[in-house]
């Protein structure tokens, strides 16, 4: 089959590999009709990410068609399904928790020795991304292996685009999540750091859960407009000082919770942000976190933090003291897709929460090096990059 | 003392004068010196009782020649069913990648385990206790290539999630520490081996399968 893999920084091309076959009992084969390339796809282009290995599958965001089912798979073949980044076997002690992420038997043995110096304990595998989330070929391919097919994917019922329900496998829970653990109550002013596709989702369901107002901020005019559309008042933050317009924006309060919709690449010309990717660019592990500090600074007095964005490693001139000081609460993690995927199925299907509305370009699996490097460099114009496999040459 | 401390120090120096400064730097090794014999001195020091920690995490890791190491992990199953799969040593090479074969004649059972650089190592053990639903015990008879002895404990974890269980292995390491280290080189060393294991029981007692990143049954 044909599937984008990763060949060093900046380094990825579309391959002929070998066909994935069922391997455990509870696996299915998915033939891949739509896949799309996320804003964490970028930290591996960018080898910001530990753990990845010349050759290895990427992404994490696949729909497709059921084509190979194991005998404990509950699958059936020609069924379509979207199926979540995070690979959990539904049985352990997290997801009986419905801490997906967390689960404790998808991430192969050998691979959580990895992880456990770093983290302390090993997370549950993921699609297409590092070795210490099991290193499993990921969604930019033909087809895919998908292990504990039982649990993750949800079928899709007939009459609905792929463009619709395509991000129920990560970026439409991320973004859910992020509201979700922004504990937004009635009144409150929520402010958004990033207006990437979680950021324009976690924009979208702070308004569906009645925050009054959300900020949404970035420095890309078209993501900016993207935001403004959703009802979101918008800051750049190349024109603004931030954490005076966000008081002033607030009734000079601060935002009650905020959200880093951003994470580990945050940029800017700040010294904390300057001295964070020198640091990066030497390789020193470090994770740069402007956005997260700024909002730290922002956020009102025992107010909600709220972070989607992806860190991998550890950060310094790290405002600690704020957060204890003001009595903020810190909620954050690998989304738990599966505990969500029914539910937004469902305010898709009513009408509630637009999904197609960020995708900029549909391009052939083959293009998919020229879809990263647009992603990457032209962040503007290309908000969302969808993949099709089997689709001729533009 | 860290980087930037060292830094004021060397920016500081040259502008306090030289002989200022090696003054100061005397009465701090002095201040230390002395703060250490105190210590050493003191007539109150007290013996360290004894915590709740359980002794295989102590720092000291040899108990008489014997090299000892365990493992806990809780598995969302009954007690009672993962006695019974233990207990069935024919069923451990399911789970236990570096166990080649198991023969079980009565209390005896021989093993042949892959050892470091690709030798086997040969063990035959004897039931020395078991306990239906709560405990196997074993140790190596004369005949086996190393000295070993271990259980295995199950107990019901608290408010019903499940049964925890804890494997614990002492053994003398053949070549001493030299040999533990190079077994470690090859994976093959019975502290990361059982750390694998347990996990890969739970997996397979959970899940009814062991997680694997690869595309194909067998490599392509």
């Amino acid at each position: 089959m044909r599937a984008l893999t990763w060949q060093g920084k900046h380094d990825v091309r579309v391959e002929t590999v070998p066909d994935p076959e069922i391997v455990n009992p509870r696996d299915a084969i998915i033939e891949v009709t739509s896949t799309a390339i996320c804003g964490s796809d970028l930290h591996l282009y960018d080898g910001v990410i530990p753990g990845l290995m010349s050759g290895d599958i990427l992404g994490h965001e696949f729909m497709g068609r059921v084509v190979e089912t194991g005998p404990k798979s509950t699958l059936q073949k020609g069924q379509r399904v979207v199926v979540p980044f995070t690979i959990s076997c539904g049985k352990c002690f997290h997801c009986m928790k419905q801490q997906y992420s967390a689960c404790d038997n998808s991430n192969p043995v050998e691979k959580q020795d990895l992880s456990e110096p770093l983290y302390g304990h090993a997370m549950s595998g993921l699609f297409g991304y590092s070795h210490l989330t099991g290193g499993y070929p990921g969604g930019q391919a033909e087809y895919v292996r998908v292990p504990f097919s039982d649990v993750g994917p949800i079928v899709i019922p007939d009459g609905m685009d792929d463009d619709e329900v395509l991000f129920l496998s990560d970026i439409l829970p991320t973004g859910w999540m992020a509201a979700e653990n922004a504990d937004i109550e009635e009144g409150d002013t929520v402010a958004v750091w990033g207006c990437g596709p979680v950021g324009l989702f976690a924009v979208q369901s702070a308004l569906v859960m009645g925050a009054a107002r959300v900020i949404a901020i970035d420095h890309h005019p078209h993501r900016l407009e993207l935001a403004r559309k959703l009802g979101a008042k918008v800051i750049d933050y190349t024109q603004t000082k931030m954490l005076e317009a966000l008081m002033e924006m607030s009734g000079g309060f601060g935002p009650d919770a905020v959200i880093d919709a951003v994470g580990m690449e945050s940029h800017g010309f700040a010294p904390d942000a300057v001295s964070d990717q020198v640091k990066q660019a030497v390789g020193m592990g470090a994770d740069s976190a402007h956005a997260l500090r700024e909002a730290l600074l922002a956020v009102r007095k025992g107010g909600r933090v709220s972070m989607p964005g992806v860190y991998g490693g550890f950060v310094d001139k790290f405002p600690l003291g704020a957060l204890m000081e003001k009595g903020l609460q810190v909620r954050t993690g690998q989304t738990h897709v599966q505990k969500y995927t029914k539910d937004l199925l469902k305010r898709i299907q009513d009408g509630e929460l637009d999904t197609t509305f960020m995708i900029s370009h549909r391009l052939p699996l083959e293009e998919a090096a020229r879809g990263y490097e647009n992603f990457r460099y032209n962040q503007n114009e290309w908000t969302k990059v969808v993949l099709k496999p089997g689709t001729s040459l533009s | 003392m860290d980087h930037y401390e060292r830094r004021r120090l060397a920016d500081h120096a040259p502008e306090r004068g030289s002989v200022l400064f090696a003054l100061g730097l005397g009465a701090a090794a002095g201040a230390a010196g002395y703060a250490w014999w105190a210590r050493a001195n003191r007539a109150d020091r007290v013996d360290h009782p004894g915590d709740s920690a359980p002794g295989r995490t102590a720092r000291r890791s040899r108990f008489g020649g014997y090299a000892v190491t365990g493992r806990t992990v809780t598995i969302n199953h009954p007690r009672q069913e993962l006695y019974n799969y233990w207990r069935d040593f024919k069923n451990l090479p399911l789970f236990m990648e570096h166990v080649k074969d198991v023969d079980v004649q009565g209390d005896l059972t021989r093993w042949v385990i892959a050892g470091p650089m690709g030798r086997d190592v040969h063990v035959e053990t004897r039931i020395t206790d078991a306990r239906d639903g709560e405990q196997i015990a074993w140790r190596s008879t004369e005949t086996s290539d190393i000295d070993t002895e271990g259980k295995v404990m199950f107990r019901d974890a608290p408010a019903g999630r499940g049964t925890e269980v804890l494997a614990l292995i002492a053994y003398k390491p053949p070549g001493g520490e030299l040999g533990r280290w190079i077994a470690s080189l090859f994976q093959r060393e019975p502290a990361l081996q059982g750390r694998r294991e347990l996990k890969r029981f739970k997996m397979l007692m959970e899940t009814g399968e062991i997680a694997t990143n690869r595309n194909r049954r067998t490599a392509a």
